[in-house]
């Protein structure tokens, strides 16, 4: 589904790697935690999954696709297979519930009826079926992630990248949100989430990939949000390199 | 469906964005109103061109009596004169240049002097042995003038050879100092209309920047994202154009047709006809003009 080679991200600017010689995969229909300090590279990971930025060296392949021989013509159609959730939710702030997740569907090219057909059932999924003609400023913050993942899950993708989704949300209404994305997962969706928040990972018992400085430290199934068993280190970097000006 | 949501965005742009909007217009109206000018100051020329070039003449003014320059000392031009240069434009060197010639006499160059200068006070003194002979020759090539200049100017009894054309280098200079003015100063407003039209479309892009990051990232194609801000463009663009083309239909019926063609004069002035030419030309060139920097304005916001 998602298969990392030895893939290398340098920014310009940067003599540190946002990511190092990364190599794993990802399998149809798995749950996997990408778990790490802020800037460990689990933000740029996801950038290149969605093919926003292209590795400086090694090879990503997603949904059998080699990334790297992707023309920028058919990024777009690429992405259609793929569904995004971000912690700031982004949602269009004139559109009611129900416009934010037909836009989605609009701007590329969905008919009229298969828009109506679809919202409402999406909508329902994510609990929000009374609340169509809302405003995102009406709704509480678990309300409108709920938008988002309804917007992400609406054309049926093959995975679920959230970045985040929980980072602004209170305890409950992150439990709320897992149970969705769940659900989702159960319906064949695979789902890849980057995350701070240590316990929802120690309670879903899903596999766990940590970053530390942009290299793979663990690849845990069915992990916690710290391994309890002895991590898989590969060349783990010195402690030492702490702060803001290591990070990235 | 898609045509509809491109539509109704493209009318959110121009109404977010109207004082910007009606700059473009304004300049592309003005700009294009100047480029449409300068044609039809070129198609005047042409006419004019084709017009009098096809009258003028070649005058080869022989000696009178009272004539010291050229090649006449004060003598009359003698018949075997006149009969040498006859010769000369029947040769085989010149005559396939010559359309026709006529000669003229005393009288009859004194009788088209009267009717010429009736109203002036010098007429009363003229006599008709003041006025040259003179072999007026049309030229199958009016620009060929040169040769005949050359080999009659120094023949005997000839005062001056005289190329008509050269009365109407003037005019031609200035009517092309216009045109070559119109065509600068439209250049300059199409080079300030094509920069208004990026920044408008940056600026359109930039708060709707929230749509395009999420259009982007639920894989619309770039030509859906681009089309909006391109047809933005495209219809300031228009409106400016159907302006400019008004004005230069407006310009050719009432001052050219109703004002210059009302005094009397010989000169054919342009019609209806060539403003109608002048319009496609202003409205193609608004559009593409507008496409091309609305779509290269947008293209920083379709990297992927």
């Amino acid at each position: 589904m998602i298969r990392f080679d030895q893939v290398t991200k340098l920014y310009a600017g940067n003599n540190r790697p946002a990511l190092n010689s990364v190599t794993l995969e990802i399998l149809r229909g798995e749950f996997v935690f990408l778990v790490g300090a802020s800037g460990s590279g689990k933000s740029s990971f996801l950038r290149l999954v969605l093919k926003e930025e292209n590795p400086s060296k090694g090879q990503i392949h997603v949904l059998g696709q080699n990334l790297g021989k992707l023309t920028s013509r058919k990024v777009p159609y690429f992405r259609r297979n793929l569904g995004v959730v971000f912690q700031d939710f982004r949602l269009l702030p004139q559109k009611s519930v129900f416009d934010n997740v037909a836009f989605s569907l609009q701007v590329i090219g969905k008919s009229k009826g298969f828009i109506q057909e679809a919202v409402p059932d999406v909508l329902k999924m994510v609990g929000l079926a009374g609340k169509s003609g809302r405003l995102p400023h009406e709704l509480s913050g678990g309300e409108q992630q709920r938008v988002a993942i309804a917007r992400a899950i609406v054309n049926k993708p093959a995975i679920l990248l959230a970045d985040e989704p929980t980072g602004n949300l209170d305890p409950s209404t992150s439990a709320g949100i897992m149970t969705l994305l769940e659900r989702i997962s159960g319906g064949g969706t695979t789902v890849l989430m980057a995350t701070h928040d240590a316990g929802i990972v120690d309670q879903m018992k899903r596999r766990v990939i940590e970053l530390v400085s942009g290299q793979i430290v663990r690849d845990e199934r069915q992990g916690g949000y710290q391994t309890q068993a002895l991590p898989v280190q590969r060349q783990a970097p010195p402690p030492t390199e702490t702060g803001l000006g290591a990070q990235r | 469906m898609r045509v509809g949501l491109v539509l109704s965005e493209v009318g959110q742009g121009l109404r977010r964005n109207v004082s910007m909007v009606v700059s473009i217009i304004l300049v592309t109206f003005i700009s294009l109103t100047f480029v449409g000018a300068a044609i039809l100051l070129q198609q005047q020329i042409n006419q004019m061109k084709g017009y009098w070039y096809d009258r003028a003449q070649v005058a080869v003014y022989l000696c009178t009596q009272y004539d010291e320059g050229g090649n006449c000392n004060s003598v009359e031009a003698t018949p075997e004169q006149k009969a040498n240069i006859e010769q000369q434009l029947k040769s085989a060197v010149l005559a396939p240049l010559i359309k026709r010639y006529d000669f003229e006499d005393h009288d009859a160059g004194y009788a088209r002097y009267q009717q010429q200068f009736s109203s002036s006070e010098s007429s009363g003194f003229v006599t008709p042995d003041f006025i040259p002979e003179t072999f007026w020759v049309s030229l199958k090539d009016p620009s060929q003038s040169d040769a005949i200049v050359e080999r009659l100017s120094g023949v005997a009894g000839v005062e001056e050879v005289f190329d008509q054309r050269k009365y109407l280098q003037p005019i031609f200079d200035a009517l092309n100092a216009a045109s070559y003015t119109a065509i600068g100063i439209a250049g300059l407003m199409l080079i300030a209309a094509v920069l208004l039209i990026a920044t408008t479309i940056r600026l359109s892009a930039f708060s709707r920047r929230r749509e395009l990051g999420i259009m982007r990232l639920v894989g619309a194609s770039n030509r859906f994202i681009q089309t909006p801000f391109v047809l933005e463009g495209v219809v300031a663009a228009l409106i400016g154009s159907v302006l400019a083309s008004g004005a230069i239909v407006a310009i050719v019926h009432f001052f050219v047709q109703g004002y210059l063609n009302a005094t009397p004069s010989a000169t054919p002035f342009v019609d209806l006809g060539d403003a109608f030419i002048v319009v496609p030309i202003l409205i193609m060139g608004g559009i593409c003009l507008a496409a091309l920097s609305a779509a290269v304005a947008i293209r920083r916001y379709l990297r992927v």
